[in-house]
């Protein structure tokens, strides 16, 4: 562990000859233990805005985070457009598979805001992964209504199926034994008529059975088109076809006549 | 069971799948309206229809979209419009089947809504969950500009607009409107105090309108027919169709569109197809997972805006939760409570504290390490929760969970009871002395 040095306190007066700052001095931060930051102490500064010379962004990463800020009209006294801040990260990710240091340090010397600026925005989003994520992703849907259709025992059948420790899965992910697959809790995914549901790999599936769980991890592992009869996509409205005589709705002047 | 139709409005045609493409929804009459708005129709007019039409939010809060837009002051700088399409509530998923199947309904709302605030950037801020949604409202909104309806001087009438989709990442929070505009502007999606208010002061600034995506899909149907065509449907204080979401423990759950003041019954029972075989209705919550819940008593209510909140519960974003009889009240309650645990943001006292300490309590509940007596500290909780925020994320926890202590309180009781002595042997095995244990065989 790194210790702390001893701050300066005084305002207005200048400090003791024993308590001053040496010349060049930089604070090492809080004190770290390496058994829980799995990757995330970033090299180099994370205060300063990277130079982009130094960070060896790919070109095209470059061009897309630059396209990103293009779209926002926002600008402060510094002329930084901090609004791309999460699409860039999404582009991080989509990229190098979950937001590494390295990939957040290249989106700060692009967008010229601090790695630190990036990272603090990364970690507040569920969606953002600050941490290896695999191949493939499932999100467990384990909120009211999957729970009430039988959620948590389907991620406990992804956790079978995958290896994964299924006390990780339900408290923000775990991985597979080949690091492929996460798998993950997830609460509330917008699409409780499908319950129990899971997105997969960012599409949406339901209503699953327990033993789906083996089919999924089968097709994914073996690079097939997931359960295609059970997709979001292929799914009618509830109600069916059948649309209202309604004559205020058929002499309607709007869209959809 | 009454053979209750759905009024379709905004989901007319949904099951073509054309629909969702510039040319399948201008074969349907789509974008005449806002072509005739920038022609002939002058913008204070139409702010004065959506006021007279009664048009509410359908995002939760039920607030008069018209007098929104009515708030934006008349000056030069630039304003913005924000659709709030990060539609997070547990229960809730209208926004969905409207951006999949409909996008350039929900685009021709946004515009002919830019036109009458003077509005020139718009946003549709949609949640990261939903990729192939967002997916769909790029490829609608390219579309929109290569036909001319968005980007400079739209089709000839010298109005400005620029439309960008921009996708969240995964916080409940982000519908909260403020926290929305932080999350836009690039930072953690934290609440801001109020006021000033969006309308005054929002997004970079500027004065911003934020309204759901429904809401916003209903301006060109108010544009095209007029404000007493709208007020045809629905109640006098609820005015037009709600997609209502069902979900929970009933056998079609899914998207219905209806005028709003049907009965809960013939929404729940007539459309959704009432609970599963052999099942009752125990509880259910009207509007999304921070509504209080509503018992089978109140099955015969209309569901409009004034009746949920005169039954003491809330319209909300129209989502009806229902739990039947297999379903144990306190473990939904943990469940909810959970959900807005990991949901706070963690800015105010009340809530990221209220969060957690009640979500404790729950899980101590119904694992049988609770007394009665914490039931009442569970109570006392919500009541410091709620009002005591920057934005209403507690009170969503607060409202429902004390309503099924208060409504469910013997359910509470029983179950801290069982779960005790069922807890017994275990407890007993961790003694060093078990005297009183059964056998005394046990660890």
């Amino acid at each position: 562990m790194t210790t702390i040095p001893p701050e300066d306190f005084t305002q207005g007066e200048p400090a003791a000859e024993e308590n001053r700052r040496p010349e060049g001095f930089r604070s090492p931060g809080l004190p770290v233990d390496p058994a829980n930051t799995t990757g995330r102490l970033p090299e180099g500064d994370p205060q300063s805005i990277p130079d982009l010379a130094e960070v060896d962004c790919p070109d095209d990463l470059r061009e897309h985070i630059e396209k990103l800020v293009a779209k926002y009209p926002d600008r402060d006294s510094k002329d930084i457009h901090r609004s791309a801040a999460i699409p860039a990260l999404w582009a991080v990710q989509r990229r190098y598979g979950w937001c590494t240091p390295e990939g957040i340090r290249q989106a700060a010397a692009v967008m010229r805001v601090t790695p630190a600026y990036l990272e603090s925005v990364a970690s507040f989003y569920d969606l953002l992964r600050t941490e290896p994520a695999g191949k493939h992703q499932v999100l467990v849907c384990t909120n009211i209504s999957c729970w009430m259709r039988g959620g948590d025992e389907l991620l406990q059948s992804f956790c079978a199926a995958t290896g994964a420790d299924p006390e990780e899965a339900a408290h923000g992910g775990a991985l597979s034994a080949d690091g492929e697959i996460l798998v993950s809790g997830f609460e509330c995914l917008g699409a409780c008529d499908l319950a129990p549901m899971a997105s997969i790999d960012e599409r949406y599936f339901g209503p699953l059975a327990n033993e789906d769980a083996e089919t999924v991890v089968g097709q994914l592992r073996g690079g097939d088109e997931v359960l295609p009869e059970k997709s979001l996509a292929a799914r009618g409205l509830a109600g069916g076809g059948a649309e209202s005589s309604d004559p205020r709705v058929t002499s309607g002047k709007g869209p959809n006549r | 069971m009454s053979g209750i139709v759905e009024t379709r409005v905004l989901l007319r045609h949904a099951e073509d799948p054309a629909l969702a493409t510039i040319d399948g929804y201008r074969s349907y009459g789509g974008y005449e309206t806002l072509q005739r708005t920038l022609k002939e129709i002058d913008p204070d007019w139409i702010v004065n229809e959506l006021e007279e039409s009664g048009l509410r939010g359908r995002g939760g809060a039920g607030f008069s979209m018209g007098k929104k837009v009515s708030f934006l002051p008349h000056t030069d700088e630039p304003k913005y419009l924000c659709c709030n399409a990060d539609e997070s509530e547990p229960g809730a998923f209208k926004d969905r089947e409207l951006m999949q199947r409909n996008p350039h309904q929900l685009i021709e709302g946004i515009a002919i809504a830019s036109f009458a605030a003077g509005v020139c950037h718009a946003f549709i801020f949609i949640r990261g969950e939903y990729d192939r949604q967002a997916d769909i409202l790029d490829q609608a909104v390219e579309e929109a500009y290569s036909a001319g309806f968005l980007g400079k001087d739209i089709l000839g009438s010298g109005f400005d607009l620029e439309l960008t989709v921009h996708r969240g990442a995964g916080a409940y929070i982000c519908g909260e409107e403020t926290a929305l505009l932080d999350a836009l502007e690039g930072k953690r999606g934290n609440p801001r105090l109020k006021p000033p208010f969006p309308a005054v002061q929002g997004l970079y600034g500027g004065p911003t309108l934020i309204n759901n995506v429904e809401t916003l899909s209903n301006v060109s149907h108010i544009v095209a027919n007029g404000a007493e065509w709208f007020k045809s449907f629905g109640t006098e204080q609820s005015p037009g169709t709600k997609v209502v979401s069902i979900s929970g423990c009933v056998k079609r759950p899914g998207n219905y569109e209806v005028e709003l003041g049907v009965s809960l019954r013939d929404l729940i029972f007539g459309l959704a197809g009432g609970p599963l075989d052999g099942r009752e209705i125990k509880a259910f919550y009207p509007g999304g997972s921070s509504s209080p819940v509503l018992t089978p008593a109140e099955l015969d209510l209309p569901y409009s805006f004034e009746a949920m909140a005169e039954a003491g519960s809330m319209l909300g974003s129209g989502s009806i939760i229902v739990a039947d009889d297999s379903v144990s009240i306190p473990r939904m309650a943990q469940r909810t409570s959970k959900f807005y645990r990991h949901e706070s943001c963690g800015k105010c006292t009340p809530c990221r504290e209220g969060t957690s300490w009640t979500d404790k309590m729950l899980t101590r509940v119904v694992d049988g390490e609770a007394t009665p007596m914490d039931l009442d500290i569970i109570a006392s909780v919500q009541n410091n929760i709620m009002g005591n925020c920057l934005c209403v994320l507690g009170d969503a926890m607060a409202m429902p969970v004390s309503s099924m202590v208060k409504k469910f309180r013997d359910e509470f009781e029983t179950t801290i009871e069982e779960a005790f002595y069922a807890e017994v042997p275990t407890r007993l095995a961790g003694r060093p002395v078990p005297i009183f244990a059964e056998g005394g065989d046990r660890g």
